[in-house]
């Protein structure tokens, strides 16, 4: 059996004497993701606030006024201008200036007083759904709470009334909810490069098929290659849970040992990932290619920014296949909602499934180049 | 130590009919061959007639399509792990370690090797020693000059202290000085019972070797001593000999010396014509038949052939018995 891991020891060692002499790919493959992580958790926020709203108030009455208040006060508009035409309104809306014009007609406190149907125009600009959406969403609830009051008048109580409680991240904060994917996608670009990058060099080199005329093993060539960036990828581990907890102030509600022992799976199936591009890869530039393949799946499968279920069938399927799917469950899992391995566990299996079958798969593409 | 003494007569390499087909490519075809331990094999082929072919088949780089082979006395089929053990490689582009240093590279492939590390250290020190490497221990592999990267891989490559070494082109793209000082170090080795399959381009090289094999399009057309290949019946056909013609005026004097009756063949060699005549042929005659063709002739002598001689001679037999072949197929 120890055959079966020939050459282990000394790959190993080689390997991270390899890591210390490049320092720059080290620092640089340290450093990038620690960008990304500032760019993502300072300079995105998912929450649509301050809509830029031009109005038009053909009334301008008291009534009116209210309900421009309102909507100000909803934190999703921000009044850029009034307007004093359509034509006005319109050409905001057209030139991009503002995303929602409101025009309150002529009789709108008319109507009121008179308990007819008022009406309110929301012009909304398409172009992005999730701001429509949220414009719609804010304007129907603040026309539908003004008409309540009305009907209802003083002092009655709303015969029902909802009552949202946002759990684990009861602020919608983005870093929240995004730092904990990030991590996810972050751990993978690190270590499926590095490992692709260090085997295809040998390669390019010619010290591939070198190695390939000594007793070395497959597997010990494999696993001398994988241990030293797996201690790589686990310290970017730390590194970005350090940066997410005491830079963006994410509160970790669960375990962090739990989470950086469920992370060895994950470290496992991107290395995996690395080798397996390696063993079809030729040249650095067609394992970049490829490892750009592998990273774009774990942005949009995984439910890192967009959320799976509302994918179509098909690929909520592929979802599955996505390891960054299983790993964002866990960090997310772990980090807001205080998740424990009885509700994890199965996607730390998933993940070891996969990244023993990819591990597999590699080591059969590297034993037949070698042996018959 | 009886075992050691009948591992002396164990060939070194025993090949037969290798046969490597690349799909409806035959790379290798039926080739045969013996090395005997402590030999000096070169071998040798045009680019892409299959030399590194072979060497991947005998190192079990490559699976073979048919024959067998033993290297050391171990079937590769079924031994290819054992085969490893015993023999050092050294690539056409000295597969070394670049951001390693020369010390780095040398405990890399001793590790690779399971030697103990009493016998790493005592190992390193005899091969930086015998490749004059000392100076240059601690610098990073790229910084080598081509001539002492070379010496580089052949240390890694001998550093577990094989009885075979098969080294692919070691000195293309190296200096005359680092070629002759690589072939010292190869002949003391030999002397020391290491056994070297080395291919190469250079015939001069070739004529250095203790045996040498030829292989165009797949196949093996010349295997045997130098000495030996130049008594061949192909290069040296009964009742002929070779002579040389020193002339300032070659390129005439072939022309005429092709007309004369006797000569079989005339090529330009430099300053002088090879040719191949009968072997009555009176050589005082020839000078006076040239000089009454107004051709000044300088020196005339018997030559014995040299392998250039030989491989050519060979191949254009074998290639216009592949292109009768070709044609007999067609008809």
């Amino acid at each position: 059996m120890r055959d079966t891991f020939r050459g282990f020891s000394a790959v190993f060692y080689k390997e991270v004497l390899h890591a210390r002499r490049d320092k720059g790919t080290l620092f640089f493959s340290l450093l990038i993701p620690l960008l990304q992580m500032v760019i993502l958790g300072f300079g995105i926020d998912t929450n649509i606030r301050q809509v830029k709203t031009i109005v038009y108030n053909a009334d301008g009455r008291r009534e009116s006024r209210e309900l421009i208040d309102r909507l100000r006060n909803s934190d999703t508009f921000r009044v850029i201008q009034y307007a004093e035409s359509d034509q006005v309104m319109n050409d905001a809306i057209v030139g991009g200036r503002a995303r929602v014009g409101i025009k309150i007609p002529v009789d709108y406190s008319d109507r009121l007083l008179h308990q007819m149907g008022a009406q309110v125009l929301v012009l909304i600009d398409g172009s992005d759904s999730s701001v429509a959406g949220q414009a719609i969403n804010v304007t129907t609830a603040i026309g539908l709470d003004e008409s309540l009051r009305r009907v209802l008048r003083n002092g009655a109580v709303f015969p029902v009334e909802m009552r949202p409680k946002l759990l684990f991240n009861p602020d919608s904060r983005s870093p929240n909810f995004l730092l904990p994917g990030l991590t996810a996608v972050l751990l993978l670009n690190v270590t499926t490069f590095l490992t692709a990058f260090s085997i295809v060099r040998e390669k390019e080199r010619g010290t591939l098929e070198q190695l390939f005329v000594t007793p070395v093993r497959p597997m010990g060539l494999l696993l001398g290659k994988l241990l030293p960036y797996l201690g790589i990828g686990f310290f970017e581990l730390c590194l970005i849970l350090f940066f997410m907890r005491v830079v963006f102030l994410v509160p970790i509600h669960g375990s962090v040992l739990l989470l950086a022992i469920l992370s060895l799976p994950y470290l496992f199936v991107s290395l995996s990932l690395g080798i397996l591009i390696s063993s079809k890869a030729h040249s650095q530039a067609e394992a970049m290619q490829l490892a750009f393949l592998t990273i774009l799946p774990s942005i949009f499968f995984s439910g890192y920014i967009f959320p799976r279920e509302t994918m179509p069938l098909f690929f909520y399927g592929i979802s599955y296949l996505v390891p960054a799917t299983y790993f964002i469950n866990i960090t997310r899992g772990i980090i807001l909602r205080g998740a424990g391995i009885q509700h994890l566990w199965t996607d730390a299996l998933a993940l070891f499934v996969i990244g023993t079958a990819l591990l597999l798969i590699a080591a059969r593409r590297f034993h037949n180049k070698v042996i018959a | 130590m009886p075992a050691a003494d009948k591992l002396e007569q164990v060939p070194a390499i025993r090949a037969e009919g290798l046969v490597r087909r690349f799909g409806d490519f035959t790379a290798v075809d039926e080739v045969s061959f013996r090395v005997e331990a402590g030999e000096i094999f070169g071998f040798l082929g045009p680019n892409g007639s299959g030399k590194t072919t072979v060497i991947k088949m005998l190192t079990g780089l490559l699976p073979l399509t048919a024959g067998n082979a033993w290297v050391q006395g171990l079937d590769v089929r079924t031994d290819s792990e054992a085969v490893r053990e015993g023999i050092g490689y050294m690539s056409q582009n000295f597969s070394l370690y670049h951001d390693l240093t020369v010390a780095e590279n040398l405990q890399f492939y001793g590790r690779i090797y399971n030697l103990t590390a009493d016998r790493l250290r005592r190992r390193i020190e005899e091969v930086v020693t015998l490749n004059g490497l000392a100076p240059y221990l601690h610098r990073l592999a790229a910084k080598l000059s081509g001539g002492w990267k070379q010496r580089l891989a052949l240390g890694c490559a001998m550093l577990h202290e094989p009885k075979l070494l098969f080294l692919d082109e070691p000195t293309a793209g190296i200096d005359p000085v680092a070629r002759r000082q690589l072939w010292d170090l190869l002949f003391e080795l030999s002397g020391h019972g290491i056994t070297f399959f080395v291919t190469t381009h250079y015939m001069d090289e070739a004529e250095r070797c203790s045996h040498v094999g030829y292989i165009h399009y797949g196949k093996l057309i010349a295997d045997g001593t130098p000495a030996a290949l130049k008594e061949l019946p192909d290069v040296h056909p009964q009742g002929t000999k070779r002579i040389e013609v020193m002339t300032p005026e070659v390129t005439r004097a072939l022309r005429i010396a092709r007309q004369v009756p006797g000569i079989r063949s005339a090529t330009i060699f430099g300053e002088s014509i090879h040719a191949l005549v009968e072997e009555t042929m009176d050589l005082a005659g020839l000078r006076a038949q040239l000089g009454r063709q107004n051709i000044t002739v300088t020196e005339i002598r018997p030559l014995t052939p040299s392998l250039e001689d030989v491989f050519v001679e060979l191949t254009s037999k074998h290639q216009a018995a592949l292109e009768g072949r070709q044609e007999a197929v067609r008809a």
